[in-house]
């Protein structure tokens, strides 16, 4: 059974992730994990499936994609081990006046220390540019981080705040 | 640890459970116990006494563990056990304790956090959650009503506990859609 990962884009309309979804429950493709979400009026869905061929997969989506106004891709990829990590989850929170290079920065910073970005959105808001992260840290090296982003920030006129996500258990 | 703010135990100790109970096999959603809502008990009932200590036992050996429900352990009760006891978010505090049939009578200071569940192994989601919270239920062996005004941590573990009761997870309450995350597997 094969792994595939799906991309599709478009113009957002109503009645994407339905259409998309059913094309896929028909062809037996399980969703395992996936994003869609809306990015200045264009829908934007990550999948990755379970089941179907490539081949298959790309040519039921094909009608969908017929009228120019969804792109969608298909490929295979490997499925993963889980995946264990020593690191720490923090959440990572950028803002300020949109510039160039706000997002290269400070992943750079994060990086270089070892952190592993777990999901990262992004939104221009007129002037506003705003960056959310979900980074995993090596432990022992936050304080450093911090102080790194903060000097990286500090070039690039935004203000910037690193915090513990360490959830409760109950 | 502030007990005195948190009078609602009265002597109720867990020595009123008699004997140690047994650890019970936690159970993973999904299943469908953890999604209905449990039955009411009898806090005097010797069922009931049984059930609260084995909640206890259960919470005692699980790492980390600040609380536990009846549909955790498979018995769709209205039964949970707490113990915030020593955790680095928690003020007020009532020791470890467990109580029947509890509902949140006054709720105010609502703040979000991120919480996850032994029942929900792989995942946390970021949670709005009471931080004063007054509640009222049944303690179990000598059934006496208490009313428990807490805050912080033991505020949020009460709520959690509480839903589980009402066959409701973390996830049925999640902020939003990118408010759900993989929990991390420790090496």
């Amino acid at each position: 059974m094969s792994e595939l990962a799906i991309t599709v884009i478009g113009r957002d309309r109503p009645g994407i992730v339905a259409d998309v979804a059913e094309v896929l429950a028909r062809l037996g493709a399980n969703l395992t994990d996936s994003t869609m979400t809306r990015l200045r009026g264009h829908f934007a869905m990550t999948l990755i499936c379970v089941g179907p061929a490539e081949a298959e997969a790309e040519a039921a989506l094909a009608p969908l994609a017929a009228d120019g106004q969804l792109l969608a891709t298909v490929r295979v990829v490997v499925p993963d081990a889980e995946q264990t990590s020593n690191g720490v989850p923090y959440v990572l929170a950028v803002h300020g006046a949109d510039r160039m290079g706000i997002v290269a920065a400070m992943t750079r910073v994060l990086a270089e220390a070892g952190g592993n970005v777990t999901d990262l959105s992004t939104r221009l808001a007129g002037a506003l540019y705003v960056v959310l992260a979900e980074v995993e840290l090596p432990p022992g090296v936050a304080e450093q981080v911090t102080g790194r982003l903060a000097a990286t920030a500090a070039e690039l006129g935004v203000e910037v705040t690193l915090r513990p996500a360490d959830p409760d258990l109950l | 640890m502030n007990r005195e703010e948190g009078t609602g135990l009265g002597d109720w100790t867990l020595d009123v459970l008699g004997p140690p109970g047994q650890v019970r096999p936690v159970v993973s959603a999904p299943a469908a116990v953890l999604s209905r809502a449990g039955g009411e008990v009898d806090p005097t009932a010797e069922q009931t006494v049984r059930l609260a200590a084995d909640l206890v036992a259960t919470m005692r050996v699980a790492p980390g563990c600040v609380g536990l429900a009846a549909p955790q352990i498979g018995v769709g009760a209205r039964v949970f056990a707490v113990d915030v006891t020593g955790h680095p978010k928690a003020r007020i505090g009532h020791g470890a304790f467990v109580l029947c049939n509890a509902v949140v009578v006054e709720a105010s200071r609502w703040k979000a956090g991120r919480e996850g569940c032994m029942s929900v192994a792989d995942l946390t989601g970021d949670v709005k959650r009471a931080g004063h919270l007054v509640v009222e239920g049944a303690l179990p062996g000598t059934g006496a009503t208490v009313r428990l005004v807490t805050d912080a941590f033991e505020a949020r573990a009460l709520q959690h506990e509480i839903d589980h009761c009402a066959g409701l997870l973390f996830l049925d309450r999640v902020a939003g859609a990118h408010a759900v995350y993989q929990r991390k597997v420790y090496l």
